[in-house]
């Protein structure tokens, strides 16, 4: 169901915690599976859960309630645009609509070649930087302008 | 780099290096003298408490509670594990200190973290990190696979028998993990829902064990005062605000970033530092404190002095001091909506008046934004904060309460237009116009 | 004692209690939906805030612990303010609609709404709306709309049940209570979630749309499912039951019943209900009146015996028959003059030819399983067995840190955390027991008793014996399988040994409603026991409340006697197609609602009860039924004008009782060890296997297999052939393939063909086939040899 590397990285992240408490490793493997599988479908989650001797609900509760999480499918790239407020004062509503018109999608849908995925995202905790995006979750992009997102854009493959 | 300016720094002090995250920078600046010696002395753990207690250093991550204070409630003589926690879930829209800590001075956090575990009776600890700042994340745990490498983590630190072992967890997405117990639920593998307090987390922790929880900013201190004494750090803030304090300046500026200044600065001359609004705009209003405080008009704000009792007496919070300025060009509905949304998107959905009520502020003011406002509506924004501050589990209740009380305070008649009229009272181009998408922000 | 003043009134709380506990004793109610006193405090509903001088906000009645000194308002302008807030945000996205909802006339919401809330709404937006769930056939989650997200049904998964399968989803005003991926609920619990519900978001499904509360009336019964002996309110609407609900009881069930409990009633409105005496006339079943039926009946009876002896007589009777119906049952067995009497179908090793030491039940009072400090469970699938005795030892192990061990034979997790889980064979089961005994012989350097010499102690038996050693609670529970195990007495003289040396006491778990009021009722064999009535067939049969095919240890032997008999006369209040094969009389009896009554359950309390309808149809109360039948065979003593009359007859008064408890309770037994029952474990598989029949906890008696909405659960599925992989592969026999399993008896063979299935947590050598059900009831013994082949 994950491949051998996938869990050897949850392996690490269980051996952070007490004996007794590898649900607290159910973040970072949830994490992990998403990154291998792109999304986290239920049977990845029962999955993540049994390995974790969870019961699948408690897994479910957690992937559903930090958003990062992916339920459904996304492209191969989601690209995740604060438009809190540091943000938006600064243009991070007005990159999400640059970023909706230039790929001629809305909010939480993925482009037809399968590529982009457009999120609205929370706080990132990088005000100062704004406006900022994140890219599948990992890579931090600051200060967008359109150039900087043209740029962006035509690095990802 | 985004430490962009100080006044008589501490925490940021030497950070203009290219690599000063590394353990060797981190040394070459004096790094772990405080570690090795609290450990090679054996110094009491009380006497570090002491010290703490007498540098008035106040919980940076927004409450400001005292440090040293916090400490002294662990049982630290209990036998059984006990437990050191780092918040350094830093989602408040505005703040944004914590993460030019990891990035810059990762190594401060964890001697800080060492020598407060040594001060606490804890062994083991974790670092809670904001899951969409991944690459600190990683960088994190590289420090401190350094720290661990060379004797500065793990079992018997420095020879001694004090063994702390510490790990980087990561969130994934949750602003209400920044709230101490909701964060440790979420290490425990579980949703991020604030527990009832009490008990608290000193005696009912991480997996129900005795614990302490203190932010990014508040222990990567903990070394500075250890060397230079608890007398000197109160010295460099006020009385009662002990230390120089990271401020994080977003918005409407020049110079968006951070900047470490001594308690009591003036507002005034933090936004001069910060290039002063963008455009050389009119200062509208100022939220001091992450969006959680109240937000305070320009001309008030322009008078107050950066200290928990400075922007307290201008009637906001110094919360966790990230101070958002916006401009003229700001509609204060559409920015109340944006922060209503966050609320209601955030709300952990345990208690009652938070999950209900955040959603029903939000739809009120979406409503009012986009034209649809009734006039009673002014009535009900103002009665309805009332029914969820202070009448739930956590703070949350009281942060989303907070803003919606504040803007219609200050800002009412923008409402009352915007009900009246459908539409912003500042017209929309001039809105485009403070932003800096379009046009590059004068400093790069 | 610690003072606290509630809206005026003083009084003195106990440490610890909180202010919600300490306004309950004071009779000041406060509103609450998420507080329950059985679960943990979430604090989250807000409902209960009140005013606390000195506090600058309301505060949670629920989490907040009273403090001496401490004033609390809770109808302050402050605090109802607080609550009146909370119950608009309540109900802003509540559908309000009462008048088609289940739950109205019973929904704390609608009273709390009525006295807390406002007139009008000032909510003007769309109100959210949450997909219906489809969690089985018992529970329904059709309007989840109406949750409030008291998570209430979520607590009580994690900590009553032992399993979560709700959980709270999404964060948000879109949590949402949900199962993982629309699966089922399969607790055996899981009907109190509905109790527990303060809306109408989670309904009976079988209840649904049948009535409202306040048509119903509400009669107390008591279960005669398992050995508990749940206190029941049974609701009733007209002459029908329409819905059972637990009737508090905190020395028994508290406020819990068993989801078996809880909706077998469906079951007493079967169409197979008899409701009409019929005799067997030129081999065609007629109906007849009582008094031709009876009449023919004693006739009958009275030939045989004339005839042939007293001795071909025997009478089997069920141990969910009360107290009343067994007595009087043995009495008329025995005024014919027969010894043939029993009420124990699945036993199949009896103590003794005479009567045992005394009644074999708990050991303890069921109350105080919560203060176990340890406890070994021999011989049970305890989750299913008996789920509210589960319920105490999952408690036990959660609060009390008491540490619970179980040799069963099968790795079924009672949901609990065991100190020792040791699965082994049938065959292995004196064995595995005999190693915890000399383990704890050792460790305790007491004398060794003899028959030990073989038994080797392993890492396991070392662990329970030294666990079973600590001062405090310690229990050696008997379970189901141990009292149905061929070696029964053998695992009841072990366990009586561990006890000596450890200082434990052993107790039975019991198996149905009325077990120990059984042994007190005197329908205990002095002759043919409930095996040797059918080893040794005789020429009449007289069948309580029984389906031979289905309730006894070997369903072939039973039913080869049966079909040889001259006479086969039937009590009971349903009618099989294979009653009506044997049967030469059917006589309609009441069910447990129906009669009056007594069932004394694991514990030796006597729990009287009368009916709550009048008996369907022509039925009648077996009490009254025996009664006339001891008139007209002329046997003395069957005076009796009420069913009162005959338990006191039976059980002393309560006066001269242990207040509710009955005495005559020993769990003694001083035989010696038989070494022969200790079998080394041999080479075991191929083709040939030991079977595993567990009886499936809604198959398990007459009543609840005829109750449609159980019957549709997961519990409820057909047996199938279930094997580890290693063992299937060693038999030749392909997974998801018919399998032909075939066991013989001294008449015979019989068979059955299941589905292979594999389950690696039956113990090698094995295949777990169960019982109760119409698809194995031609195999033979419970635990005996079985032969597989493909089919």
């Amino acid at each position: 169901m994950l491949t051998p590397e996938s869990l050897a990285r949850i392996d690490r992240e269980i051996a952070k915690y007490p004996e007794g408490q590898r649900q607290s490793a159910v973040m970072s493997a949830l994490a992990i599976a998403q990154e291998e599988k792109g999304f986290l479908a239920h049977e990845t989650i029962e999955y993540v859960a049994h390995y974790l001797g969870m019961k699948p609900i408690a897994a479910l509760e957690v992937a559903t309630f930090y958003n990062m999480y992916d339920l459904k499918p996304v492209g191969r790239h989601k690209l995740t645009v604060c438009t809190n407020l540091p943000c938006m004062l600064s243009g991070g509503v007005h990159a999400l609509e640059y970023l909706q018109e230039k790929l001629g999608i809305g909010l939480d849908e993925t482009t037809p070649d399968g590529k982009y995925t457009l999120k609205q995202g929370e706080c990132m905790g990088a005000c100062g930087d704004a406006p900022v995006l994140l890219v599948n979750n990992r890579r931090m992009c600051c200060k967008m302008t359109p150039e900087a997102i043209d740029a962006m854009l035509a690095e990802l493959t | 780099m985004a430490i962009l300016g100080s006044i008589n720094p501490i925490l940021t002090a030497g950070l203009d290096g290219d690599r000063t995250w590394r353990l060797a920078d981190y040394v070459a600046r004096g790094g772990y003298t405080a570690l090795r010696r609290v450990l090679g002395e054996r110094i009491p753990p009380n006497e570090i408490i002491a010290e703490v207690k007498k540098s008035v250093l106040r919980g940076r991550g927004g409450a400001g509670f005292p440090t040293g204070l916090k400490w002294s409630f662990m049982p630290r003589t209990l036998p059984g594990d006990k437990y050191l926690v780092c918040n350094s879930d830093e989602g408040e829209p505005g703040t944004f200190k914590d993460r030019d800590l990891l990035r810059y001075n990762p190594h401060a956090v964890i001697e800080g973290m060492v020598i407060a575990g040594y001060a606490i009776g804890a062994t083991r600890g974790y670092n809670y990190i904001h899951g969409e700042i991944w690459e600190l994340y990683q960088r994190f745990e590289e420090a401190i696979a350094e720290a661990r490498a060379a004797g500065f983590v793990g079992q018997n630190i420095l020879g001694s028998d004090h063994s702390f072992e510490l790990y980087a967890h990561h969130g994934y997405g949750a602003y209400i993990c920044g709230e101490e117990t909701a964060l440790l639920e979420s290490i425990e593998g579980k949703k991020g829902q604030p527990r009832f307090k009490p008990p608290f987390p000193a005696s009912f922790g991480l997996y129900g064990q005795p614990t302490t929880i203190n932010n990014t900013e508040t222990l990567a201190s903990v070394p500075f005062i250890m060397n230079m004494g608890g007398d000197a750090y109160l010295a460099a803030g006020k009385p009662g605000n002990g230390g120089p304090k990271l401020f994080s300046v977003s918005g409407h500026v020049n110079r968006p970033g951070n900047y470490e200044l001594p308690m009591g600065t003036p507002f005034a001359t933090l936004l001069e530092m910060a290039g002063g609004v963008r455009g050389g705009r009119k200062l509208k209003a100022v939220i001091p404190g992450g969006v959680s405080a109240p937000v305070v008009p320009g001309d008030v704000m322009m008078e107050a002095t950066l200290d928990y009792d400075g922007v307290s007496k201008a009637g906001s919070m110094l919360g966790s001091g990230a101070v958002i300025v916006m401009d003229e060009t700001t509609c204060m509905v559409k920015a109340l909506e944006r922060l209503a949304f966050f609320y209601h998107e955030e709300s952990c959905g345990q208690c009652t008046p938070c999950r209900e009520g955040t959603g029903w502020l939000y739809k009120i003011i979406h409503r009012i934004e986009n034209g649809r406002g009734r006039p009673e509506d002014l009535d009900l924004l103002g009665s309805l904060p009332g029914n969820i501050s202070g009448r739930t589990i956590c703070a949350f209740g009281d942060a989303a309460a907070a803003p919606v009380q504040s803007f219609l305070k200050h800002f009412r008649d923008e409402f009352a237009y915007h009900i009246e009229h459908g539409r912003c009272l500042v017209p929309v181009e001039v809105q485009r116009a403070g932003s800096s998408f379009f046009t590059a922000p004068a400093e790069g | 004692m610690p003072e606290i003043e509630i809206d005026g009134q003083v009084t003195q709380f106990a440490d610890g209690a909180n202010i919600m506990e300490v306004a309950e004793q004071l009779g000041v109610y406060i509103p609450h939906f998420c507080y329950h006193k059985k679960l943990s405090i979430a604090a989250s509903c807000r409902a209960c805030l009140v005013q606390v001088a000195g506090a600058n906000k309301p505060v949670p009645a629920c989490a907040t612990p009273a403090t001496n000194g401490m004033k609390v308002f809770t109808h302050s302008p402050l605090a109802a303010q607080a609550q009146q807030g909370v119950m608009e945000f309540l109900l802003i996205n509540h559908p309000l609609d009462c008048p088609i909802c289940d739950q109205g006339g019973e929904c704390q919401l609608q009273d709390l709404a009525v006295g807390y809330g406002k007139g009008a709404s000032r909510f003007q937006e769309e109100k959210r709306v949450v997909v219906h769930k489809d969690p089985g056939p018992l529970i329904s989650m059709q309007e989840m709309n109406r949750c409030i997200h008291c998570t209430r049904c979520v607590r009580f998964g994690q900590e009553i049940a032992g399993i979560m399968e709700l959980g709270m989803v999404n964060r948000n005003m879109h949590a949402e209570i949900t199962t993982f991926l629309g699966r089922s609920i399969d607790s055996e619990l899981s009907g109190n979630m509905i109790d527990l519900c303060p809306v109408g978001a989670l309904t009976s499904k079988p209840f649904r749309f049948a009535a409202r509360n306040w048509e119903l009336s509400r009669l107390p019964s008591i279960s005669p499912h398992d050995s508990v002996g749940a206190n029941l309110t049974v609701q009733t609407l007209g002459q029908r039951v329409m819905r059972v609900l637990p009737r508090e009881n905190e020395a028994v069930n508290e406020c819990w019943i068993s989801d078996r409990d809880r909706f077998s009633y469906e079951g007493l409105n079967s169409p197979e209900r008899l409701t009409r005496p019929q005799i067997r006339i030129d081999g065609e079943l007629r109906e007849v009146e009582w008094n031709v039926a009876l009449d023919y009946v004693a006739h009958g009876l009275r030939d045989i015996r004339d005839n042939f002896g007293a001795d071909e007589i025997a009478a089997l009777a069920a141990p969910w028959s009360t107290v009343e119906e067994l007595h009087l049952l043995q009495k008329v067995v025995r005024g014919l003059g027969s010894g043939n009497v029993d009420f124990r179908p699945r036993r199949s090793d009896f103590a003794t030819k005479g009567v045992p030491a005394g009644a074999r039940w708990l050991g303890m009072r069921i109350a105080e399983l919560n203060e176990l400090d340890a406890a070994l469970v021999v011989g049970s699938f305890v989750r299913k067995d008996v789920p509210l005795f589960t319920h105490r030892l999952r408690q036990a192990a959660t609060h009390n840190w008491g540490r619970i061990s179980l040799i069963s034979l099968g790795d079924d997790d009672p949901l609990m955390d065991l100190h020792q889980h040791v699965v082994v064979s049938p065959s292995q089961l004196p064995m595995a027991l005999a190693r915890v005994v000399k383990a704890a012989a050792l460790q305790c350097r007491a004398p060794m008793p003899a028959g030990l010499e073989a038994v080797v102690p392993d890492i396991e038996s070392e662990e329970i014996a030294a666990s079973l050693r600590v001062r405090g609670k310690c229990m050696i529970f008997l379970g189901r399988v141990a009292v149905q195990h061929p070696h029964a007495v053998q695992l009841h003289v072990l366990a009586q040994q561990l006890a000596d040396i450890t200082g434990a006491r052993v107790g039975f778990i019991g198996d149905s409603g009325n077990g120990v009021g059984g042994y007190l009722s005197g329908a205990l064999p002095s002759a043919r026991n409930a095996r040797t009535m059918f080893a040794e067939p005789r020429r009449a049969y007289v069948l309580l409340n029984v389906e031979p095919e289905l309730d006894c240890h070997n369903a072939q032997l039973a039913m080869q006697a049966l079909r040889q008999a001259e006479l086969r006369v039937v009590l009971s209040p349903f009618v099989s197609d294979t009653m009506r094969e044997y049967a030469d009389v059917l006589l309609p009896v009441a069910p447990f609602t129906e009669t009056s009554g007594t069932f004394v359950n694991c514990e030796g309390r006597v729990q009287s009860f009368k009916g709550v309808v009048r008996p369907l149809g022509e039925s009648r109360p077996a009490w009254k039924v025996l009664r006339v039948l001891g008139n007209l065979l002329d046997l003395p003593g069957f005076e009796f004008t009420s069913s009162e009359e005959v338990r006191d007859a039976v059980l002393p008064p309560a006066s001269l009782r242990d207040g509710q408890f009955a005495t005559g309770l020993d769990n003694s037994i001083r035989l010696p060890i038989d070494p022969t029952a200790l079998v080394p474990a041999k080479d075991v598989g191929g083709r040939v296997l030991e079977r595993i029949a567990d009886v499936p906890i809604y198959f398990a008696d007459p009543l609840v297999r005829r109750a449609p909405a159980l019957q549709k659960t997961r519990d409820a599925e057909p047996p199938s052939a279930r094997m580890s992989a290693a063992t299937l592969a060693e038999a030749g026999l392909v997974a998801g393939a018919p399998v032909r399993l075939r066991q013989a008896s001294a008449h015979g063979v019989g068979e059955a063909v299941l589905t292979a299935v594999i389950d690696d947590g039956v113990p090698a050598g094995c295949v777990r086939v169960s019982t109760g059900h119409p698809g194995t009831a031609a195999l033979g013994d419970m635990f005996g040899p079985i032969s597989v082949e493909a089919a």
